[in-house]
């Protein structure tokens, strides 16, 4: 927005400008609101709603977001962890430290439990537990009857996302059918459900990966480490460099190095890449992402690989 | 950085998704990984050339059938400017898919074939997206290599989009003569066209003025509630989005649909307080005054106040397979609040080749008509054209759920502001 304001700001003693720009409203600015109006949307028109944490930059954005919709009460819904075991453990760190400042509730569905009761199959000590994840996801749906799951996925990430509603309606087993998107115009977002249906809400649509880096500077959002450069024992495989962890073991032939790298995304860590990095403050990865060549997901997800349909497949199955 | 959204509209096989495809790849906002991916589908697909279209045609029903079905965000930035572009479908079929994409945008990125010119769909486009309250267009007199680049074709859309234009109340066209297949004149001069000195796409949108929305302070104030915060000392703060005008701390409102008065005490995002929010922030306000307020009330500046009405005369694009008909019951929402409506008559249905309004007793799939509605509890209401937010509304199906239609509130009108109404 150029449009500047009328009047001369005279700010009584205390009172500061709106952000950096004091006359004007920059895109940030632009898409905090529309994040801001649909949490709060959301949360006005459906029952149970809840909020999706993986630890991620994306779910830090979107709690902090929550604190500008809903501050000073209480968020009016829980957080989820949809808990694949298979974690970094400064994301575990991050999340309950979060938690903890933020006094909200968090409740973790794990994908082991799944397992456990058999509800799932066991990929074995080092496979992905990534997909397996919807399985939990709607497990946890079902048993605090949820109807309404906010989540940090934005359509920069993926070609079938970017062809996704703000609201995206499931059906009673959690399934995307992109021929049968409700028209969402303007800011008219319609949450009504059928019994049975719920709905994932997307604040961050239309957010990049550089605007979420942006707006995590300044909001001096804090962030897990392993986004910032670090030395870490790596392998590669498949072009991408996996942390060595009790999940991912060298291979025979696969050889251990120590390298200087930090993570464009954080999940489950069978599939989740690092990238060789020296950008160690928000600034070099503001500069580092502006400059990129491979997308986000491309350089650190092994499981958007298998197939150029790969998330719209795992959506119509209840993926996030 | 400024935010601009724009619609790609057009017919189908027009080459909508090739020219956003083509600008993406020309302003280097493609990653290597996903035109890798692009080479991969068209060398699967038979195609010979990389084919650009793949780059928004994101699902797998898409790119089998060679169509876009439902709109596709894509994300690009210039020096200047982030620009949010919505790729919307060709097919009359998924028109509804198309004024969702259109509905939000500043711009509307015109796609014609040069060899055909303007087809009924192209003209559909233009007129929903100029329904919707987009007044800018921009226009790709596209496929320009097909017709050896002569400048007749390119002239021919020049004057049928004009006279389309004139008659929409458009404010600013730019024909740019381009190919999107081989980027001539996309974000790149051509020197295929030595008779054209005009700017590319990517120039045309650079320089699209922004609109002045409903912002600024000589604008009437709209506040829609969403949302009633309760603070610590027992006070309550009421949030929602800017919708109009300015709000700052002192400022009188008026709160609707009940009339009652108060001043604004404090306008803030949590912890940061404000001097002035305009519109477009989301906010929270505290007023001088204990009233009872909730969610779907507006706060309204005391001049200029908007309608407290039950009954809406409206343009609407009707989305359902079935026909909308008087006497038919749906909810309406609008702004923040839901409410029971009936459609008491349909008036008339624009025909896209004339621009004239048709009497009519019903709608049918993909129509623009107008309509009555009769509301059980009264709604908080401006003119589409004075404001986007509390101008417009959708239908609900009570039955489905099923968003089935969206409303411009206030007479039928095509033309510029002031002028008769009603055109051909």
């Amino acid at each position: 927005m150029t449009e500047t304001l009328d009047r001369p700001l005279e700010h009584p003693a205390g009172v500061l400008p709106y952000g950096a720009h004091a006359r004007g409203v920059d895109h940030l600015d632009l898409l905090e609101a529309h994040a801001i109006f649909v949490m709060r949307e959301v949360a006005a028109e459906c029952r149970a709603p809840v909020l999706l944490c993986s630890g991620g930059k994306d779910s830090a954005v979107l709690l902090r977001l929550a604190e500008k919709a809903f501050r000073p009460g209480r968020f009016p819904f829980p957080v989820l962890h949809v808990d694949t075991g298979h974690n970094f453990p400064e994301v575990i760190a991050f999340r309950d430290r979060r938690l903890h400042e933020l006094g909200e509730r968090l409740i973790v569905a794990s994908v082991q439990a799944s397992i456990d009761q058999g509800r799932v199959a066991d990929p074995g000590a080092c496979g992905s537990r990534n997909r397996l994840q919807s399985v939990a996801l709607l497990d946890a749906i079902d048993e605090h009857r949820f109807d309404a799951c906010f989540g940090g996925a934005r359509r920069d990430e993926d070609k079938a996302r970017a062809k996704e509603r703000v609201l995206s309606f499931r059906d009673d087993r959690g399934r995307w059918d992109p021929k049968r998107q409700r028209p969402e115009l303007w800011h008219l977002y319609s949450g009504q459900l059928l019994p049975g249906e719920h709905l994932r809400a997307f604040p961050l649509s239309d957010w990049t990966e550089l605007d979420v880096w942006q707006y995590v500077a300044r909001e001096a959002i804090d962030l897990p480490s392993i986004y910032f450069a670090h030395s870490r024992r790596v392998i590669e495989r498949d072009g991408m460099l996996l942390a060595v962890s009790p999940w991912v073991q060298p291979r025979p032939g696969e050889r251990v190095s120590e390298q200087t790298v930090r993570f464009r995304t954080v999940g489950d860590a069978t599939c989740t890449g690092a990238v060789a990095s020296e950008a160690s403050t928000l600034e070099q990865i503001i500069a580092e992402t502006a400059a990129s060549r491979i997308s986000e997901r491309g350089a650190t997800r092994a499981d958007d690989r298998f197939s150029e349909s790969a998330m719209e497949d795992r959506k119509r199955e209840g993926y996030f | 950085m400024d935010l601009l959204r724009l619609a790609a509209v057009g017919s189908v096989d027009d080459g909508k998704s090739t020219l956003i495809g083509r600008l993406l790849h020309d302003t280097k906002q493609l990653f290597d990984d996903q035109l890798a991916a692009v080479a991969q589908a068209s060398a699967r697909q038979g195609t010979h050339a990389v084919d650009l279209s793949f780059v928004t045609d994101g699902l797998r029903a898409e790119r089998e059938q060679g169509i876009t079905i439902d709109v596709a965000y894509r994300y690009a930035a210039t020096p200047t400017r982030k620009l949010v572009i919505a790729d919307c479908p060709g097919h009359v079929q998924y028109t509804r898919n198309m004024a969702t994409g259109a509905s939000n945008a500043d711009v509307a990125l015109v796609v014609v074939d040069a060899r055909r010119g303007l087809r009924d769909q192209t003209r559909r486009h233009t007129c929903i997206a100029a329904l919707l309250g987009v007044r800018h267009l921009v226009v790709a007199a596209n496929k320009m290599d097909l017709v050896d680049w002569q400048p007749r074709p390119y002239h021919q859309v020049i004057e049928d989009m004009a006279a389309l234009a004139d008659a929409l109340a458009i404010e600013t066209v730019t024909v740019v003569p381009v190919s999107a297949l081989h980027g001539d004149n996309v974000a790149v001069s051509s020197s295929n066209a030595p008779w054209y000195g005009g700017p590319t796409i990517l120039d045309a949108l650079e320089s699209v003025p922004l609109r002045p929305a409903t912002g600024g302070r000589e604008r009437p104030t709209r506040l829609p509630v969403q949302w009633v915060l309760r603070q610590p000392g027992g006070g309550r703060a009421y949030a929602g989005m800017v919708s109009g005008g300015a709000l700052a701390p002192g400022d009188p409102v008026v709160v609707l649909p009940g009339g009652r008065r108060a001043s604004i005490t404090s306008v803030t995002v949590a912890d940061r307080v404000l001097a002035e929010a305009p519109a477009g922030l989301s906010v929270a306000v505290e007023l001088d005054t204990d009233l009872d307020v909730s969610r779907g009330d507006l706060l309204a500046g005391p001049v200029d106040l908007p309608s407290v009405t039950e009954h809406l005369e409206a343009t609407v694009c009707w989305f359902a397979e079935g026909p909308l008909h008087a006497g038919a019951d749906y909810r309406v929402k609008h702004t923040t609040r839901v409410v029971p409506g009936r459609v008491v008559a349909v008036a008339g249905r624009l025909d896209v080749r004339s621009l004239a309004l048709e009497p009519c007793a019903q709608l049918d799939e993909n129509d623009i008509g107008t309509v009555s509605l009769a509301l059980s509890e009264p709604l908080v209401v401006d003119d589409y054209r004075e404001n986007r937010v509390t101008g417009s509304f959708v239908l609900i199906d009570p039955a489905t759920n099923a968003t089935v239609a969206a409303g411009m509130i206030g007479p039928f009108h095509l033309g510029p502001t002031g002028t008769t109404p009603a055109p051909g």
